[in-house]
């Protein structure tokens, strides 16, 4: 029985290189288009541009091949590409934005916290050498990831941009801590489930043809609903509740391989979902701005104003878009930050919005196979677990600005404005990084060398790190 | 674990390929109904963004974009903005477009299927999307001089080309000026609006087209064709008394200023004498003897009770529903219901210079592209054939004689025979009378046919007063112009 899908060794990073160069070109050349249609190119500018383009690249690259040598290679490149065309797209918005008068410096801010971004990818690379150290701190990254994922509902700290409670001020600048609380619980769900996973996998009573697990196990599950129904209170909207949930749902499901789990976690949340709509008014309105969005009424309350502005962006947008610049991107509230999918979508069309899904889809898979090619469970928990969170991410939030789903407020992962979420997907793609990097060890060193003697297990395809 | 992990991969493909299918919803297969969407204010921003064709009169553009430095890119400016305010209409960022900027809105901003091809070109061509010009049948003096010769009059003048239906003039006073309302200042573009629209002598109301009145004497000409086409001839007695007793009612009708028409006294008068003189009796009288429905099948071949798209759409004239016989009678001589807007009187006129054949009246020629290849012409078709060629000659052979020897003389022009009818039309107990004119020269081989409308003549104001030295300045234009 094939118990690790062996992954072909690949000695040096040179397809790294290449697709680095690949996503360099790609920055600066909408970097160029969108100085050339708002009369603002300079060439010298833009060369620095580039040179410091291309030197991050440089130094990421480096880094890589001197600390995770075996990591995937297809990663990095996926994210310099979405950062390369977020920056080029948030400083066009800049220019629109001058064009009526609001000075903004969106664009060059965020150059600063991509930057800051990849700095922190940087350390987590070279400061965590083993992902499954982060098991030690399986409970405390439980108990830090709620109370930060809480921490914009203390009085006086938390910030109401929006229409979203999910901020909190700290000296001057805002923060979204739940950008971090994500990867926390992620780390606490992985360590958490490794342990518990046989209980949890145990058969219950059998309702409607599936295996429900036994009653006492339900435990976990009824705190997990509760925090998440906290959340969605607290916050306004179901956003970061259903990104909590789903992230829950997602882990359980991998670590029992119990069907029953999902179904459970999904009627419990719809349930929720619609009791909190018919419970508090501003649930219901969010529910209403959804379904109705282009009723007359519901637009000129301006509840659904700014998602049907959006939609309109994108609408002009077509199959081709109207050109980097040439659209009207300004006309959308957040365009820098919730928006940044319209805007996109506005002006490099169906083509240009299809292709940045599929680099996320791009990225995804690769979590997820790195998941598989780990041997421990914590890692493979933790790969797949930081995967579906940025697949989750991305649902909700172009979900909502398509209105596909009620619309919330979550950053699009490397594309929105906004430094919080930029440095916490940049760790996320360290730790799947890291975790890949172990994956694609050849095989010769690839055993930790604590789990040599390890006694076999029932299930030998699960190695995982030893208990203390 | 290695399972679960694969299906939930599949799991997070299909939530893409949700993202994936809502966005080719919007973009693609929604996309024409979200843009047309009139909250959709980017559609007028790019509409602004790009070049506008030009409305084009006689070779000058009357309506143009010229390049601004502002959010909205391009300025629309109008020259003799209020000669061809009726014409052109206007477009505006707050209250949109009207007449030709309307109708032909997007052969002007390039988006009409027609420009397809022109696009295409534009595209591989690297240029911006440009829109056609479009080529009105306008002629420049005609409608100059039907602008002036209204003066500070309220009324409208409609010239046709009797043998195309090309509309030579269109004019409407009094008038606006339609580039305070293209104004880029929202504020001084409703500050604009609000006086026109508050303004009593209804500025933005497009008379010659748009507005009916009662067409008083010279809606006799379709009673004139429907007895002819009955079987009278010009030469035929019809009874003319001083007073014309209605029957079942107290009401008389009497000529103008009590006039006689009958000049030898014998109680009677030919048909073309009637005409000659206007007389209202020997009408009222000979339209209750034909009876309505007669009447009522000529005027309805003639255009009335039709909205028509010249491609602006004009009010339907009205006809009375089933009128008894004094209402008949009063009907007869342009009164009681009877409502007609200027250009449905010069249809009249043209459908007799061209010899019973009435041509759809139209007012875009062609339209070209910005690389000024044709794409659109108007064909001339046939609107309808109301009467023979026998009719048409002899109420020609009255409306001649209408101004040698009639309620028309100053219509007369040395050297060219004129056709015309006057009428004069009561608009209410106090307010002056409406007073009409429609004509057409040359009377044997007629170039063109007017109709003039005057709201307000003043005190005994006839419409061979008032009306017809602004029709003689109308027909003399279009005949120097063509010599």
């Amino acid at each position: 029985m094939a118990t690790v899908s062996e992954l072909r060794v690949h000695r040096g990073r040179r397809s790294e290189g290449w697709l680095l160069v690949l996503s360099w070109a790609l920055a600066v050349l909408a970097r160029g288009l969108v100085d050339y249609h708002a009369d603002y190119l300079e060439l010298d500018e833009l060369a620095w541009y580039a040179a410091g383009f291309a030197g991050v690249l440089t130094v990421l690259h480096i880094v890589l091949r001197i600390f995770a040598p075996h990591s995937d290679q297809v990663l990095v490149p996926v994210v310099t590409g979405l950062i390369g065309i977020a920056l080029a797209e948030i400083r066009r918005i800049d220019f629109a934005y001058a064009a009526r008068g609001r000075e903004t410096d969106f664009g060059t801010t965020q150059i600063g916290w991509a930057l800051l971004g990849a700095l922190a990818f940087i350390i987590v690379l070279i400061v965590i050498r083993d992902h499954r150290v982060l098991r030690r701190f399986t409970y405390t990254a439980g108990i830090l990831g709620i109370v930060l994922y809480l921490l914009p509902a203390v009085p006086g700290l938390g910030k109401e941009i929006n229409g979203a409670k999910i901020w909190i001020g700290v000296g001057g600048h805002s923060l979204q801590p739940g950008e971090f609380a994500k990867i926390l619980l992620v780390i606490f769900f992985a360590g958490y489930l490794q342990t518990n996973r046989d209980a949890l996998a145990l058969a219950g009573p059998k309702f409607l043809g599936m295996r429900l697990p036994r009653m006492r196990d339900m435990g976990p599950l009824a705190v997990m609903f509760a925090a998440a129904l906290l959340i969605m209170v607290n916050q306004k909207d179901l956003g970061a509740a259903l990104l909590f949930f789903g992230i829950f749902i997602g882990m359980v499901y991998i670590a029992t391989e119990r069907i029953s789990w999902v179904v459970i976690g999904l009627v419990l949340f719809v349930f929720g979902a619609i009791a909190a709509g018919v419970l508090f008014n501003h649930v219901g309105a969010r529910y209403d701005a959804w379904l109705h969005a282009l009723d007359a009424d519901v637009y000129s309350s301006g509840r659904s104003e700014q998602l049907v502005r959006g939609l309109f962006g994108m609408a002009s947008g077509g199959l081709f878009g109207t050109g980097l610049g040439n659209g009207r991107p300004d006309l959308v509230p957040y365009a820098e930050s919730d928006f940044i999918i319209a805007s996109l979508g506005e002006e490099l069309g169906l083509t240009g919005l299809m292709a940045i899904l599929t680099l996320y889809v791009i990225l995804v898979q690769r979590a997820m196979r790195t998941a598989i090619g780990v041997r421990d469970g914590f890692g493979k928990l933790l790969s797949a677990g930081l995967g579906f969170a940025v697949t989750l991410q991305v649902f909700i939030i172009v979900g909502g600005v398509t209105r596909l789903i009620p619309l919330t407020g979550l950053t699009t992962p490397f594309l929105a404005y906004g430094g919080s979420s930029m440095l916490a997907n940049w760790i996320v793609i360290a730790l799947i990084l890291r975790i890949s990097d172990q994956a694609r060890q050849p095989a010769a060193n690839a055993a930790p060398k604590a789990e040599e003697s390890g006694p076999r297990r029932r299930r030998p395809d699960l190695e995982e790190a030893p208990q203390r | 674990m290695n399972d679960p992990i694969r299906r939930l991969s599949v799991v997070a493909l299909v939530l893409f390929m949700a993202l994936m299918g809502t966005a080719t919803w919007i973009q693609v297969l929604n996309a024409h109904s979200l843009n047309e969407d009139p909250r959709n204010v980017r559609t007028l921003y790019r509409e602004y963004g790009t070049y506008r064709g030009p409305i084009v009169v006689s070779g000058e553009s009357v309506a143009s974009s010229k390049e601004v430095d502002d959010s909205y890119g391009f300025q629309r400016t109008y020259s003799l903005g209020p000669v061809y305010a009726p014409v052109t209409g206007f477009y505006s960022i707050v209250y949109g477009r009207t007449a030709l900027e309307q109708t032909e809105n997007t052969l002007l901003n390039g988006t009409s299927d027609a420009l397809f091809w022109s696009r295409l070109g534009d595209l591989f061509a690297g240029e911006q999307q440009q829109g056609a010009s479009v080529e009105t049948t306008i002629d420049a003096d005609v409608q100059q001089a039907a602008y002036d010769a209204l003066g500070d009059y309220a009324g409208a003048v409609v010239a046709l080309d009797p043998s195309t239906g090309a509309i030579e003039a269109m004019v409407s006073t009094p008038s606006y000026d339609p580039n305070v309302l293209a104004s880029h200042s929202t504020s001084d573009v409703n500050e604009a609006y609000s006086e026109l629209i508050n303004d009593e002598s209804q500025p933005m109301l497009n008379r010659a087209i748009a507005q009916t009145y009662p067409p008083g004497s010279v809606f006799k000409l379709v009673v004139a064709a429907a007895a002819l086409e009955e079987g009278y001839t010009a030469d035929e007695k019809i009874a003319a008394p001083d007073v014309l007793e209605l029957p079942d009612t107290s009401a008389t009708i009497r000529n103008y200023e009590g006039e006689s028409c009958d000049t030898d006294s014998d109680g009677d008068t030919t048909l073309a004498d009637a005409i000659r003189v206007s007389c209202n009796t020997a009408f009222a009288q000979l339209g209750m003897d034909l009876g309505w429905d007669t009447i009522e099948s000529m005027a309805d071949d003639l255009g009335f009770e039709e909205s028509i798209d010249v491609p602006l759409t004009t009010a339907a004239s009205q006809l009375p529903d089933d009128p008894n016989e004094p209402q008949t009678a009063q009907s007869s001589i342009g009164q009681f219901d009877v409502r007609a807007t200027p250009i449905q009187m010069a249809m009249v006129a043209a459908a007799i210079a061209n010899d019973g054949v009435l041509m759809t009246p139209y007012l875009v020629d062609s339209v070209r592209s910005n690389s000024l290849q044709v794409i659109d012409t108007t064909e001339p078709s046939i609107f309808s054939n109301p009467f023979s060629e026998d009719t048409a000659a002899a109420l020609t052979d009255a409306m001649v004689s209408v101004v040698e020897d009639g309620t028309g003389k100053n219509a007369q022009i040395s050297g060219v025979e004129v056709a015309a009818k006057t009428g004069t039309a009561e608009s209410g107990t106090d307010d002056p009378p409406y007073t009409w004119m429609v004509a057409f020269a040359p009377a044997d081989d007629p170039e063109i046919a007017v109709a003039v409308l005057v709201e307000d003549g003043g005190e005994g104001a006839t419409g061979g007063k008032i009306a017809a030295p602004i029709a003689k300045k109308v027909l003399q234009a279009a005949l120097n112009g063509d010599s």
